[in-house]
């Protein structure tokens, strides 16, 4: 099993989670974040100081996937993710020892 | 033999005689004062004291979350602490029957003592002298309030609270009867200041200078981001300031009438020059046109005007108000880049350039034509006007400051004036109120 966390752009969220039921991946966690990357932030002014803003709201998804199917989760996060621009995030994937669902204690692919 | 008259009949007649005798006392209360121009003072008052809480909201956005409660509470502390310390002592002080020298008032209306609703002559004909107490007294509450500005994210309530009593009774009070006090000095002099541009907008911004040297700079100054926390919540504000200001510079006419309309008219007309002028040269300056920059611009002009409001026309009220925005926006960047007075919320900038530019500008500007109880100024060809206003200037200035800096010097021995360091680094608003403005 793997974990997949995706870095992306907030505005994306809705359409990434839309299409991820829609290919049977229901469960996932979101997080609000803040990152700098590249992008390197923006410039803003009050009264009399400039001050940059490197650290950019961005929104985090977590899912944990079955081996077989990391690749396809992964694809429609960028498909639908990517503007082309600075900005639209990362995603990592890492390896997860176990999956226990809570309600029945059950482990393993079965309680993904 | 006569018939006796019956019980109702008799009181019918006491009551007659007692109206006959009362029509002369009614007649001239009801002949003296007028509806019109008490309804108008009267909402004044309202409007003004409406700009205490707005100064707090328009403050509040500008300062760090950790510490937004913590400035609208100062605001709020004032209001109430004022409001007392005007109908105990205050007032008196600033209006009461001259102690001699015109420097201060008697302690005759102690407790608002033979304040009441026949007008004092001396100060409004025309409405009762209690409606004309409480308008001043809206004057009284947010002057001390503009110094909180100054101050921010760094400053112990507890100390605050008595600073700003012993500011209010030994600077403002005073200062409120040089200028308006019957017999006051500067009044006597002929120095002009329709609505408070010596009184409060000088003593405030001179006395906050004073007080951000004497408190030091905040933590993290220059490293940490301190930029605004809520733009929308300083709008907010600053829209309620102009707002009240119709009634901190309209009411200061005293009456319903076109000098009152005058004032509203150049008042209204200084904030839009100022607020233009301030976003064209801070966009020209290298930034991009802000909701700050032109909330402060307006602030600038009103500040401006006010001194100015029931002595000059619409066309020097738009020069007043360009003056305003390009003299307070140059202060403030003076401040902020060639000195290390940390004055967090720019209140010398604002209120004691814009109030000082706004006197000289009623020397120059000041016409019989809008006021007839005023002057004529410098381009009417009475210099001399000028003159007096610098006087009152200068002398105001100087007062503030030495006694701006003898109160908090006590304080600080006494007291404590500035938080500890851990207190200002988890915020006013936890360390000082035990609250969290955001959950």
């Amino acid at each position: 099993m793997k974990k997949i966390e995706a870095i992306i752009r907030p505005e994306k969220l809705g359409e990434i989670k839309t299409a991820l039921a829609t290919a049977g991946f229901i469960g996932l966690t979101t997080f609000e974040v803040k990152g700098r990357g590249r992008q390197k932030g923006i410039m803003l002014s009050y009264r009399t100081s400039e001050y940059r803003v490197d650290l950019l709201p961005k929104t985090k998804i977590e899912l944990v996937v079955d081996d077989k199917d990391f690749e396809k989760v992964v694809g429609i996060i960028c498909d639908i993710g990517k503007t082309g621009n600075m900005g639209d995030g990362k995603i990592f994937i890492l390896p997860v020892e176990e999956v226990i669902r809570v309600r029945t204690c059950e482990k393993g692919t079965g309680a993904i | 033999m006569y018939k006796k008259l019956g019980n109702t009949r008799c009181f019918a007649l006491i009551a007659a005689v007692f109206l006959i005798l009362a029509m002369p006392a009614l007649a001239e209360e009801a002949g003296a004062i007028n509806s019109g121009d008490t309804a108008w003072v009267l909402v004044s008052a309202a409007l003004v004291m409406l700009m205490t809480p707005a100064l707090g909201l328009f403050y509040g956005g500008m300062v760090r979350k950790k510490n937004v409660l913590a400035i609208i509470m100062q605001s709020f502390i004032i209001l109430a602490l004022i409001s007392i310390q005007w109908v105990l002592f205050g007032y008196s002080l600033a209006f009461g029957p001259d102690t001699g020298r015109g420097l201060i008032g008697g302690l005759e209306w102690l407790g608002l003592n033979g304040v009441g609703a026949p007008p004092n002559p001396d100060y409004a004909a025309t409405i009762p002298a209690s409606v004309f107490m409480i308008f001043q007294m809206m004057f009284a509450v947010i002057t001390p309030a503009l110094i909180t500005g100054a101050f921010a994210d760094r400053m112990k309530f507890s100390t605050m609270m008595v600073f700003s009593v012993l500011w209010a009774t030994l600077v403002y009070d005073p200062v409120a009867h040089w200028v308006w006090g019957m017999g006051g000095w500067i009044r006597t002099l002929g120095a002009l200041d329709f609505a408070g541009g010596t009184v409060v907008h000088i003593t405030a911004g001179v006395s906050a200078f004073a007080a951000a040297i004497i408190i030091g700079r905040r933590l993290g100054i220059g490293k940490e981001n301190m930029a605004p926390h809520n733009v929308t919540m300083t709008i907010t504000g600053g829209a309620l300031l102009w707002f009240g200001w119709f009634g901190f510079n309209a009411g200061s006419a005293l009456a319903a009438n076109g000098l009152a309309a005058s004032a509203f008219i150049v008042t209204n007309t200084a904030a839009a020059a100022a607020a233009l002028t301030w976003t064209i040269v801070s966009w020209a300056h290298g930034g991009k046109p802000n909701a700050v920059g032109i909330v402060t611009g307006a602030v600038a002009g009103l500040v401006a005007i006010t001194p100015a409001s029931g002595f000059v026309g619409p066309v020097p009220a738009i020069i007043i108000g360009i003056g305003a925005g390009i003299f307070c926006y140059f202060a403030m960047h003076l401040r902020s880049r060639k000195t290390n007075v940390d004055d967090s919320l720019d209140v010398m900038a604002c209120h004691g350039v814009g109030g000082t530019w706004g006197a000289i500008a009623t020397g120059i500007f000041a016409s019989i034509a809008v006021n007839s109880a005023g002057a004529d100024g410098l381009i009417y060809g009475n210099a001399g006007l000028v003159v007096k206003q610098l006087i009152a200037i200068v002398a105001v200035m100087a007062y503030s400051l030495i006694g701006t800096t003898i109160i908090l010097k006590v304080l600080d021995a006494t007291m404590g004036l500035r938080v500890k360091d851990e207190e200002e680094i988890e915020g006013l608003d936890i360390s000082q109120h035990g609250e969290k403005a955001y959950l």
